[in-house]
C-alpha cells in the first residue's frame, strides 16, 4: 500500500443533493415554483445511475440513499478515512445539462449556494468547484464572478462533453472569467449528451460510455490546444478530472505529430502540445487505468515525462479501487509527495490561503 | 510487366532494403471515372453520379469535410509524370514506391468508393464497381498488389451479398470498412457483414475516415483538419470498444480485425481501461465473455502508419512491447503526405526477428498469403 503523506489533498470527490427538493430553499422563486408546478424529475445523469457498480464503492453505500448525499459519510469515509487536509467537491448532479440556458443557470446557482451552506460551512477541510451552465458561457462568467468571492470555491467545473468542443471560442467568456478570478477550469468525465458520446454514435452500454470518457478527454485536449486557449489565456490552468491518465502519452505523441505536420492551420500554437500540457494541464489520478505491476507503472510515468501532472484523488464515492489503494503501488516517496501535496497546492493557489 | 524483386536473406545488410516487405495501406485512384469506373457501373448510376453527385453525410459535394493540408492529401512528389492523380498510375507506383521500397505484398485500400453515401442503392452499385476495378486495373496487372472488398456497410444485407460475390476471387484479401460508421460498429445491424467475412475467411479491415454523421468528438464538430486527423484514433478506440463489448469477437472467434491508419500507441491504455470496466460491470456486458485485452491479443491487428512519434524512440519500442510484436502490420499510406518511410520507422537497434514480424510476417500471417 502506498501511504499518503501528511497534508494530502483529495482533488476529486462527488457530493450529491439527496433529492431535487433539497435544492428548493436555494432556488430563486421562479425556479422553485417551476420545479413544483412542472413536477421536475431528479436530475441525475445517465452517466452515473446510482445503483451501477461504478457509481459507488460497496462499502461506501448507505442503503438506498443517493451515493455522496450525506456530508457526514463523505467526511468520515473520505476526508477522515484518507486523512486529507483538503477535499475538493465536484458535484456531478445534472442541472448544468438542462437545455434552457436560464434554467440551467438558475439551478447551478442553487447548487452552488447549497454546496456552500450544506457542505463548506460544515467542515473547514471542504472546498468546492463552481457549477456553471456549459452551453451559456456568458451566464457561466456571471456565476464565476458571483461565487469567486468565496475563497473556498477553488475552480470552475464543466463536463468534458458539452455542446461545442471546449476550445471553440464561443466558450471563451467562461475561461476569461475563470482566469480573472485565478481559478482553474476543470473538465470532468461526463456529458451534456448533446451529441453521441462516441464518434460512431450512441453506445449500447454504460461500460462503453464510461470507456469513451477517456477518448472524450483526448478530443477535448486536442480542441483546447488547437484553438489556442492556452495562448489566449496565459494564466489559465486546466484540470482533467476522472479522465484516466494512461492514454496521455500516446495521445500527445499523435497530437504533437499532427501539430508539426499541420501547423499552418493553427499558427498561434507556438509550442509543442507536449510542452503546453506539461505546463498547463493537470490530471486527477483516479481512475488510474494502468497495469498494477510497478515496472509498468514506472514506465508509464517515464512516458508521461513529468512529475507535475498528477493530482491525488479518491473519486469518492465512485468505485475505482478498494481499501486505501488510491495510489498505484511502487511509487517513490518524492513522487507521492508531489502528487498528493505539491501539485495540488500549485494547481489551486487558493488552498495556500488556509482557513478563510 | 513483371518486376524481379530480390529476396536477399536478412542480416546481409542492416537496411530494410534487404527485406521484402508488406505494405498494408496503399491508396489507388482511378485515372478517370469515365474510363476506369464507368465500365463497371450501370448506366443509371453513371447518370445519377453526374446529376446528384456522391452525397456523403457532410456539407460538401466535392472534397472532404475538412480541407486537407496538401492537394489530395498527397505527397507532392507523388504526381505521376504522365498525368493524373497521385496513386492513379501503376507504372509510376512501381518505380516510386513498390520497387525502391522492396514491397512484395501490397494491400490496396480504395478510399473513394460508395462507402458512407446516403443513397444506399447507389452506395452498393458504386462499391461493386470499385471492387471490379481493383481487379481489372490493378491486381491482374501487378501480382504484388492485393484488393479489398469495399462494401456499402450501412446496408449489411447488401454488404454480405457483395462479400459473397467477391469472396471466390483470390486477389481480394480483406473486407474493407471505414471507422466512422453511423452507429458503433459492434451493434447488431452490422453483424451480417462479420458473419460473411468470417464465412469467407477474410479479415475485417477498418480504415480511418468515413461519413457516419455523428461528430468526431462527443462535444460536436471540431474546427481543424488536424483535429479530424488526430480524432481517427478516438474513433478507432470507440469502434474497437463496441466490437469487444457487443460480443462480436465471442460470436466469431475466427474473425480477425485490422485497424488501419488510426495509430496504435493508444492500444495499451485502451486495453487497461476496458479490462477494468469489464471487470467492474461484467453483468452489463453479458455478450463479452473474455477479458478485452485477451480478445485483442487473439483477434485484433493494427497497421503502423501514421506511427506515433515520441521524442524518445525507446518509448515507442516499449509501447510496441506492451502491444506485442505480432500485432502490427507495416503500412506506408502511399501516396499520402504522412507516408511512413520503411527504413526510418524503427530504431536501428530493434532486432531482426522483430523487424521481420513488423515489416512482413505479421501481414502474411493475417492475410494467409505468401510473398508472390
Amino acid at each position: 500500500m502506498t501511504a499518503l503523506p501528511p497534508g494530502a489533498i483529495d482533488c476529486d470527490l462527488h457530493p450529491a443533493p439527496p433529492s431535487v427538493s433539497a435544492l428548493l430553499p436555494y432556488l430563486e422563486p421562479h425556479w422553485a415554483d417551476a420545479a413544483g408546478h412542472r413536477g421536475l424529475h431528479e436530475l441525475e445523469t445517465i452517466a452515473w445511475p446510482p445503483n451501477a457498480p461504478l457509481s459507488c464503492r460497496p462499502d461506501w453505500r448507505d442503503g438506498d440513499r443517493r451515493p455522496g448525499s450525506d456530508p457526514e459519510r463523505l467526511i468520515g469515509d473520505a476526508v477522515e478515512g484518507f486523512g486529507t487536509r483538503y477535499a475538493i467537491l465536484n458535484c456531478l448532479y445534472g442541472a448544468p445539462m438542462l437545455y434552457s440556458e436560464d434554467m440551467a443557470a438558475g439551478f447551478c446557482r442553487a447548487l452552488n449556494d447549497w454546496l456552500r451552506a450544506e457542505w463548506l460551512d460544515r467542515d473547514p477541510r471542504l472546498r468546492a468547484s463552481i457549477l456553471v451552465p456549459p452551453h451559456a458561457p456568458e451566464l457561466a462568467a456571471e456565476e464565476i464572478e458571483r461565487m469567486a468571492e468565496d475563497r473556498r470555491f477553488v475552480q470552475v467545473l464543466l463536463p468534458v462533453m458539452g455542446e461545442t468542443p471546449p476550445g471553440r471560442r464561443v466558450n471563451w467568456p467562461a475561461y476569461a472569467a475563470a482566469e480573472r478570478a485565478g481559478l482553474p477550469v476543470a473538465f470532468h468525465a461526463g456529458s451534456a449528451y448533446r451529441h453521441p458520446p462516441t464518434p460512431v454514435g450512441w453506445p449500447s452500454y454504460l461500460a462503453e460510455d464510461y470507456a469513451a470518457q477517456a477518448t472524450a478527454f483526448q478530443s477535448a485536449l486536442t480542441s483546447l490546444v488547437a484553438e489556442g486557449v492556452f495562448q489566449k489565456f496565459p494564466d489559465l490552468t486546466v484540470v482533467f478530472a476522472e479522465s484516466g491518465v494512461a492514454w496521455l502519452p500516446a495521445h500527445l505523441w499523435r497530437l504533437a505529430k499532427y501539430w508539426r505536420g499541420l501547423r499552418m492551420e493553427m499558427p498561434w500554437v507556438d509550442r509543442s502540445p507536449e510542452e503546453i500540457v506539461r505546463e498547463r494541464v493537470r490530471f486527477t489520478i483516479q481512475p488510474f487505468d494502468a497495469p498494477e505491476e510497478p515496472d509498468a507503472v514506472a514506465r508509464l510515468f517515464d512516458h508521461l515525462g513529468s512529475d507535475d501532472l498528477l493530482l491525488f484523488a479518491t473519486d469518492y464515492p465512485h468505485w475505482q479501487f478498494d481499501g486505501m489503494g488510491a495510489l498505484p503501488e511502487g511509487l517513490p516517496a518524492d513522487l507521492v509527495q508531489r502528487i498528493a501535496v505539491d501539485n495540488p497546492l500549485s494547481t489551486y493557489p487558493r488552498l495556500e490561503e488556509g482557513e478563510p | 510487366m513483371t518486376v524481379e524483386v530480390l529476396d536477399r536473406p536478412s542480416g546481409e545488410t542492416p537496411a530494410e532494403a534487404a527485406l521484402r516487405i508488406a505494405d498494408c495501406d496503399i491508396h489507388p485512384s482511378p485515372k478517370s471515372l469515365e474510363r476506369e469506373i464507368y465500365p463497371f457501373l450501370e448506366k443509371r448510376w453513371q447518370r445519377h453520379m453526374e446529376r446528384y453527385g456522391a452525397r456523403p453525410r457532410q456539407p460538401f459535394l466535392n472534397g472532404p469535410a475538412y480541407p486537407k493540408g496538401q492537394p489530395d492529401a498527397a505527397r507532392r512528389d507523388a504526381y505521376p509524370p504522365a498525368g493524373g492523380r497521385p496513386g492513379s498510375d501503376l507504372a509510376f507506383m512501381r518505380t516510386q514506391h513498390l520497387d525502391p521500397n522492396n514491397v512484395g505484398f501490397g494491400v490496396l485500400n480504395p478510399l473513394k468508393s460508395g462507402q458512407g453515401l446516403q443513397n444506399l442503392d447507389f452506395a452498393d452499385a458504386y462499391c461493386r464497381a470499385i471492387n471490379d476495378w481493383q481487379i481489372a486495373f490493378w491486381t491482374r496487372e501487378e501480382p504484388r498488389l492485393k484488393a479489398s472488398i469495399v462494401i456499402p456497410y450501412e446496408d449489411a444485407a447488401a454488404s454480405a451479398r457483395e462479400i459473397g460475390r467477391c469472396a471466390g476471387e483470390e486477389d481480394y484479401v480483406q473486407v474493407f470498412m471505414l471507422n466512422r460508421t453511423a452507429e458503433p460498429m459492434g451493434q447488431r445491424r452490422y453483424w451480417p457483414i462479420y458473419d460473411a467475412a468470417a464465412a469467407a475467411g477474410l479479415p475485417l479491415a477498418v480504415h480511418a475516415f468515413g461519413f457516419g454523421g455523428a461528430p468526431i468528438t462527443g462535444s460536436g464538430w471540431p474546427s481543424y483538419y488536424a483535429e479530424d486527423m488526430t480524432g481517427h484514433a478516438q474513433s478507432s478506440q470507440a469502434v474497437l470498444t463496441s466490437m469487444i463489448f457487443e460480443g462480436v469477437f465471442d460470436r466469431l472467434p475466427g474473425l480477425k480485425m485490422v485497424l488501419i491508419e488510426s495509430g496504435f500507441a493508444w492500444l495499451p491504455a485502451l486495453c487497461w481501461r476496458l479490462d477494468r470496466v469489464w471487470m467492474r460491470m461484467r453483468d452489463e456486458l453479458h455478450r463479452c465473455r473474455r477479458r478485452p485485452s485477451e480478445i485483442v491479443r487473439e483477434q485484433v491487428f493494427l497497421t503502423t502508419q501514421p506511427m506515433e512519434e515520441p521524442r524518445s524512440p525507446r518509448q515507442l519500442v516499449e509501447c510496441i512491447d506492451w502491444i506485442g510484436w505480432d500485432r502490427l502490420l507495416f503500412a506506408t499510406d502511399y501516396p499520402h503526405w504522412d507516408f511512413d518511410q520503411p527504413d526510418r520507422v524503427l530504431p536501428a537497434w530493434v532486432d531482426a526477428e522483430k523487424r521481420r514480424a513488423f515489416f512482413r510476417d505479421n501481414a502474411l500471417r493475417v492475410y494467409g498469403r505468401q510473398m508472390p
